[in-house]
């Protein structure tokens, strides 16, 4: 459950997001969309204690994150943002163990190995488990991230764009990936994303953002119309119903 | 990622998740031979220096070769540590404090002493009250400048580079002015304050030397884990419960103590920490900060104390060592340098 109370964030005199009021049920996923500059990523950067808060308030599992201790939040809540760069050279192995570091406390036990396999089994990285991170390929990285991220075994998870660098078929894997944390583990999980196709295909709940503010924020049926689209983005978009799933279509 | 693709047959035909692995060996005993080696060396290297050539008596040689290995031994770990601590929280591999104008700073804090107590003054004040003051002002200093530069966020390597050279050439240009501007008689007190070299080490502060240096490496022994986390960068490890801005501050006066000591000691080492740090890594890779820190400090061990023997003794000309590491370190900076430009 992560609750926000008119939370803000402002450089200078840019306002970059504005008064957000949101409350999001545990055990769903939700999809933030928006054009670029609607303040999406800054938004979920201040629910991970990533960026100061100016005003307002964000609680995750009723934590307060500017207030709680660090290390416990980090027992809740779990956040993958876009560019990871890392100087030390490790494998993908050593990655993922780090994800268990608020369990740990850096001395794996067996338990948390078995969760660092598990994790490193569920995207499919057992091939590369012993490679080093800079001998991968972007795509590869990137699950070998978010990998590390479901190790660390966090009620709530927030990903920024977890789909860049993806090819479709490990774009569709990796949304699968979050549907199935969410359904079977009961997880809370907050994406931002690009595609709209990606959101309303697996997405619970979508929150549409423009200039920082959230435009609309509802079920997948309420937030993919013809009208919030073009809104939103500007431009001329046609909704579709395709085997129960709800498609946007661009105009050229 | 086949097995994601296909997780919903996985699941429904129950398969046990993977076992898991055996337990990874710690990077210490992973590379216990190349560690037990360098050991080793440092070992005869100590014993080298102490023995080789020795006439006259035992009790006065052994003190005398004593106190110098000390410094070196010394001043070769709080180099080779705070280089690494330094470009862990800069997530960065080729700053180190030196480049970054750590000891342009301490050099400073000596001459503003002299310019405006005096000479008198500084050399009659107690030396060690003196050093522990001169550290204090170091650490509240760096943890001013250098913590904003780092807990920003500053991820521009050039930005923090460029930073740190133009601090440095400014704490450099105004002690500079100030000593030009001081008496003549109360310069030589200063020159001789900041020009020590592993010729002239400055043994009256040996003593508190050992002990600042005993009480910052235990507090990063218990800090290995947590650098470990802190190399991941800002994000990663603030998502994984580290305060970061409150752990860069901590390891900024860590770094700013060992570098107090070893300028205290012998003075500016510009590239020497690059030099270790770097091949400690090329040896023992940068997974666990236990290993990589153990194998600098003994690399810097080795390369201090068998280079002094080789000039002092075998060779039988003084005063270049610090030439041979500057001119060595600043090769190494260049192929970095270099790499980074092209990777």
């Amino acid at each position: 459950m992560i609750e926000t109370n008119a939370l803000s964030k402002r450089y200078g005199d840019t306002v970059v997001v504005d008064g957000v009021t949101l409350s999001l049920p545990a055990a769903e996923v939700t999809a933030i969309i928006g054009p670029n500059g609607a303040g999406k990523s800054t938004f979920l950067s201040m629910i991970a204690r990533l960026l100061s808060i100016d005003t307002g308030t964000a609680h995750v599992c009723g934590m307060d994150v500017a207030k709680a201790p660090s290390d416990a939040l980090a027992l809740k809540l779990a956040v993958l943002r876009q560019d990871n760069q890392i100087v030390a050279r490790l494998t993908v192995r050593d990655l993922v163990g780090f994800g268990r570091f608020p369990h740990s406390r850096g001395r794996l036990t067996g338990e948390d190995r078995a969760m660092v396999e598990e994790a490193i089994g569920f995207l499919g990285l057992q091939d590369f488990a012993e490679r080093y991170l800079d001998e991968l390929s972007g795509g590869q990285r990137q699950r070998a991230f978010v990998a590390m991220v479901l190790a660390q075994d966090t009620q709530t998870i927030l990903l920024d764009e977890p789909l860049n660098n993806l090819d479709i078929r490990h774009a569709v894997a990796m949304m699968r990936l979050v549907r199935r944390a969410a359904d079977e583990l009961g997880k809370t999980i907050v994406v931002v994303l690009h595609d709209i196709n990606f959101a309303a295909a697996y997405a619970d709940r979508i929150v549409a953002m423009k200039n920082g503010r959230v435009a609309v924020e509802g079920r997948v049926e309420d937030v993919v119309t013809e009208t919030i689209i073009g809104e939103i983005f500007g431009i001329e978009a046609s909704i579709r119903q395709v085997d129960d799933q709800i498609v946007c279509l661009f105009r050229r | 990622m086949d097995d994601a693709l296909r997780l919903d047959e996985r699941r429904a035909a129950a398969r046990p998740i993977a076992p898991p692995s055996k337990p990874r060996r710690s990077a210490i005993r992973e590379n216990g031979v190349i560690l037990a080696g360098l050991g080793a060396l440092a070992l005869v290297s100590c014993v080298l220096f102490m023995t080789i050539d020795a006439r006259g008596a035992w009790g006065f040689v052994l003190p005398f070769r004593g106190a110098k290995l000390a410094a070196m031994l010394l001043v070769g770990h709080a180099i080779a540590v705070s280089t690494i601590l330094f470009q862990t929280i800069s997530a960065n591999r080729i700053l180190t404090p030196s480049i970054m104008g750590f000891d342009a700073f301490y050099g400073l804090i000596q001459t503003v002493l002299v310019f405006f107590a005096g000479a008198a003054f500084a050399a009659a004040l107690d030396p060690k009250l003196l050093f522990t003051v001169e550290t204090i002002t170091l650490i509240g200093f760096a943890s001013l400048l250098y913590g904003t530069l780092l807990s920003t966020g500053a991820r521009d390597i050039h930005r923090l580079l460029l930073s740190g050279v133009i601090l440095g050439v400014l704490f450099r240009s105004v002690s500079g002015l100030m000593q030009r501007l001081i008496d003549p008689t109360e310069f030589v007190v200063v020159q001789d304050r900041l020009f020590a070299s592993f010729n002239s080490v400055d043994t009256t502060l040996l003593g508190i030397s050992a002990i600042v240096i005993a009480v910052v490496t235990l507090a990063v022994i218990r800090m290995l884990p947590v650098l470990d986390v802190l190399a991941l960068g800002r994000e990663p490890a603030i998502s994984l419960g580290i305060e970061h801005r409150r752990m860069v501050l901590i390891v900024l006066g860590i770094v700013a103590s060992f570098v107090a000591v070893s300028t205290a000691l012998v003075g500016p080492v510009a590239f020497f920490g690059l030099l270790v740090a770097s091949l400690a890594r090329v040896l023992v890779g940068s997974r666990e900060h236990a290993a990589t820190i153990l194998a600098a400090s003994l690399l810097a061990a080795i390369a201090l104390v068998a280079g002094q023997t080789i000039l002092e003794r075998v060779l039988g000309f003084d005063a270049v060592l610090g030439m041979v590491v500057e001119f060595i370190g600043g090769i190494v900076f260049l192929v970095l340098l270099l790499k980074r430009g092209t990777a």
